[in-house]
């Protein structure tokens, strides 16, 4: 089955990364959010990252913008997504949020449609079970920016189907993209991993052992990584991180996952990272 | 456009990156994609950046990384593209 197109609920960062991906591929993207303000600001993103796609990666093609603008529909009502044949969800990483979600997507879709659970760090299985088609649903999750990287983690819950993994994987030979297939528990391979770096990092800060630059130089000239852990919690927005390093503690009830006070503290003081200005670093105003 | 008004474009430009990637000092002709001096996400807030404050809107056919791949290639290209919008007026 070719996919025609996709239903993006939530239009944050990996929502409109998922959206310029499916424009850039042809496919038609459906956007939905609560507000015409966040709509308005993902559009400007989706046809910019569109714009300069082709320049970043020689195998995305020149798309003009009337041309993306007819790919793409911006929405606040959920029910415009029914006529799609896969959903992708990127709603904020709070249980209650997306299972509420959840429901309503049951009332909206009909019952043979997937949903492809775009999480941090929820496990699949739990996000399924507020479903009555728990086969339907699979974990995707993507990496920023969406349409430059050409791997995602994806992760199978415990009722997962052959039938739903094929048609993600006919999505995503559509988008040229590679899954890395792994088994559910909170955090999945990549987050449960990467937020020990950045909460340990934060404490490595905390005990005044250097500065973030020196913390994130190791990993980027030692070990060769693009960013280091503090720049990319700020990234990812510190009140994100701490939301997921929650959820590990709470899952897995181990110590290891205790959130750093000092990420905490900074939250409560409004330093989110890049989407504030300030996080472990400062951003003028232009680079937010 | 004049060796003062370069130098400021230069400038400009400099300090852009700097207070992007938390490092005090650039090489000019330092590659800031093949470096890993900025990543990819970086690379839209940059030529984002470019048409704001100089006021030009990069064409299709100038979107190409070598035009922003460093502070001097960048330079370079805005003071053509200033330089074409000024022979552009006259010329009318």
């Amino acid at each position: 089955m070719t996919v025609s197109s996709v239903g993006v609920i939530g239009a944050g960062n990996i929502g409109t990364g998922v959206a310029t991906d499916l424009i850039l591929h042809g496919i038609q993207a459906v956007v939905v959010d609560r507000s015409e303000d966040i709509l308005c600001r993902a559009e400007k993103e989706i046809l910019s990252n569109v714009r300069f796609a082709p320049m970043l990666s020689k195998a995305l093609p020149r798309i003009s913008a009337d041309e993306a603008r007819r790919r793409l529909t911006l929405t606040t009502e959920l029910s415009d997504i029914a006529p799609c044949q896969f959903i992708v969800e990127n709603v904020t990483e709070d249980w209650k949020v997306k299972k509420d979600l959840y429901a309503q997507l049951e009332r909206v879709m009909p019952p043979e449609i997937c949903f492809g659970a775009n999480t941090s760090c929820l496990s699949i299985t739990q996000i399924a079970s507020a479903t009555s088609r728990p086969a339907n649903v699979v974990g995707v999750h993507f990496m920023n920016p969406v349409h430059l990287k050409q791997t995602v983690e994806v992760i199978r819950g415990f009722h997962t189907s052959d039938a739903t993994m094929d048609v993600l994987m006919e999505l995503f030979a559509q988008l040229k993209k590679e899954a890395i297939v792994v088994g559910d528990l909170p955090g999945f391979v990549s987050n449960r991993i990467s937020h020990l770096f950045m909460n340990e990092a934060a404490f490595v800060l905390q005990d005044q052992l250097t500065t973030p630059e020196n913390i994130d130089g190791i990993f980027k000239k030692c070990f060769g990584h693009k960013m280091g852990p503090l720049e990319t919690a700020d990234l990812i927005g510190l009140d994100t991180v701490v939301r997921s390093l929650d959820v590990l503690y709470e899952s897995f009830q181990d110590p290891k996952y205790r959130c750093c006070p000092l990420l905490r503290k900074m939250v409560h003081a409004g330093h989110l990272g890049r989407k504030s200005g300030r996080g472990f670093y400062v951003y003028p105003e232009q680079n937010v | 456009m004049s060796t003062v008004q370069t130098a400021e474009i230069k400038q400009v430009l400099r300090a852009f990156i700097l207070s992007s990637i938390n490092m005090k000092n650039l090489d000019d002709d330092a590659n800031l994609f093949e470096s890993g001096i900025v990543n990819s996400l970086f690379a839209v807030q940059w030529m984002t950046f470019i048409e704001k404050t100089f006021g030009i809107e990069i064409g299709v056919e100038d979107l190409d990384i070598q035009n922003f791949q460093s502070v001097n290639a960048a330079t370079a290209f805005v003071v053509k593209q200033n330089g074409d919008a000024r022979s552009a007026k006259s010329s009318r």
